[in-house]
């Protein structure tokens, strides 16, 4: 079903704004265009998939613009939004080399970071009046 | 890998389906597709040397 505030299309500064929304916590867009199943659908599998990674001594990569893959990787993490925030400012998400899960972390870190993307382009189209 | 499976199939099914009913369908679809490639490929790469 869906609710009247996805149904009108908004005005320029609220679609940025509620994108923005959308990108800093996962699903909030969607919750504010009224669809509240994707929305929290998205909230609690996205950040599960972030918080996943992390356990898995997966590593939130630093912006080392020498290192291009590394810098791409960086941005993937970023995706993800306030969760990665919050993580910085535990100290988590260093990465052990050495622990056997550390790849598959950063796959889980990676991968929420560009589906919360994904997502923030869904909410920008249903903005927008195209879905 | 299971896990991963499942938490990108959800978040695929419910991004492009709009009616629960057919987001578990397809939900389901691309977990066994994925569950299912990563066992074929697997297998397929068992007779290689590391």
């Amino acid at each position: 079903m869906r609710a009247a505030a996805a149904d009108r299309t908004q005005t320029p500064s609220t679609l940025y704004l509620i994108c923005a929304a959308a990108w800093f916590v996962p699903g909030a867009g969607h919750l504010w265009l009224g669809r509240r199943q994707k929305g929290i659908v998205f909230l609690v599998a996205l950040t599960s998939m972030f918080a996943f990674g992390l356990w898995l001594e997966g590593r939130l990569f630093p912006f080392e613009m020498t290192q291009p893959l590394v810098a791409l990787a960086a941005i993937a993490d970023l995706g993800i939004g306030c969760p990665y925030f919050v993580a910085r400012l535990m100290g988590v998400g260093a990465g052990q080399v050495v622990a056997i899960t550390y790849e598959y972390g950063n796959t889980f870190i990676i991968a929420a970071g560009l589906l919360n993307m994904l997502v923030v382009l869904d909410v920008f189209d249903i903005a927008k009046g195209r879905k | 890998m299971v896990i991963f499976s499942l938490f990108v199939s959800v978040v695929f099914a419910v991004l492009t389906r709009d009616d629960p009913k057919d987001q578990i369908k397809f939900g389901a679809r691309l977990f066994g597709g994925f569950v299912g490639a990563g066992v074929l490929i697997g297998w397929l790469l068992y007779p290689l040397p590391l």
